[in-house]
């Protein structure tokens, strides 16, 4: 069994949805965070890559692209020790607290 | 988001050349790599080295990647790969492989 992120000729009749959509402004902020640490040196694409691949299959599959994303960013920005958990959830609620869910 | 080719220039001691037969190596290395399940085992041709690339099996884990690896252009026949392939028989697959993930096949 092939690993989540590895889906080329995975069997499926669903179609293929190919709608264009707006970007969420949430969506835009996280591909500048991710352009910004590669510039800065912190975090190239592959390790992001590496990165939506050690997502829980499960979490993989309930994810949009960017969430996958932003997982991942979490998880390098840890591993190298420029946040911690607690403090990426901690500024997440401030803000929530402060603005909401993003729709 | 490509990788920098360093040279396309021929380089002194590839291990393969165009034109030779290869298996795609059927391993499942735990470290993130980029060469999907449904080539490994399977036999190819060797179109071209296509020049050298950094390592992003090695840079995804927070290395250099560095030195750089020779990468070829490879083809397959997609009835090779999908059994139940209805569409034209002579359709090919291209795929770009790292070195050491190939072999030589007779």
């Amino acid at each position: 069994m092939p690993a989540v992120h590895d889906r080329g000729g995975w069997p499926t009749d669903d179609p293929i949805d190919r709608e264009e959509h707006e970007w969420a402004d949430w969506e835009r902020q996280t591909q500048s965070l991710r352009t910004v640490l590669d510039r800065k040196g912190y975090m190239n694409v592959d390790e992001l890559r590496r990165g939506i691949e050690s997502i829980d299959p499960a979490e993989y599959e309930a994810s949009t692209y960017f969430e996958r994303w932003s997982l991942s960013i979490e998880t390098i920005v840890i591993e190298k020790g420029l946040l911690t958990g607690e403090e990426i959830d901690e500024r997440a609620q401030t803000l929530r607290d402060r603005w909401g869910y993003p729709s | 988001m490509g990788l920098p080719i360093v040279s396309t220039a021929a380089t002194p001691g590839l291990a393969f050349s165009p034109g030779d037969h290869v298996f795609v190596k059927d391993m499942t290395p735990p470290n993130h790599h980029r060469t999907p399940w449904y080539i490994k085992g399977r036999r190819g041709v060797v179109l071209e080295f296509i020049g050298m690339y950094v390592n992003s099996e090695t840079r995804a884990h927070g290395d250099s990647g560095l030195p750089e690896l020779p990468m070829y252009r490879v083809e397959f026949e997609q009835t090779h790969l999908w059994t139940d392939y209805a569409e034209s028989p002579s359709d090919k697959l291209w795929i770009d492989l790292y070195e050491h993930w190939l072999e030589q096949a007779e």
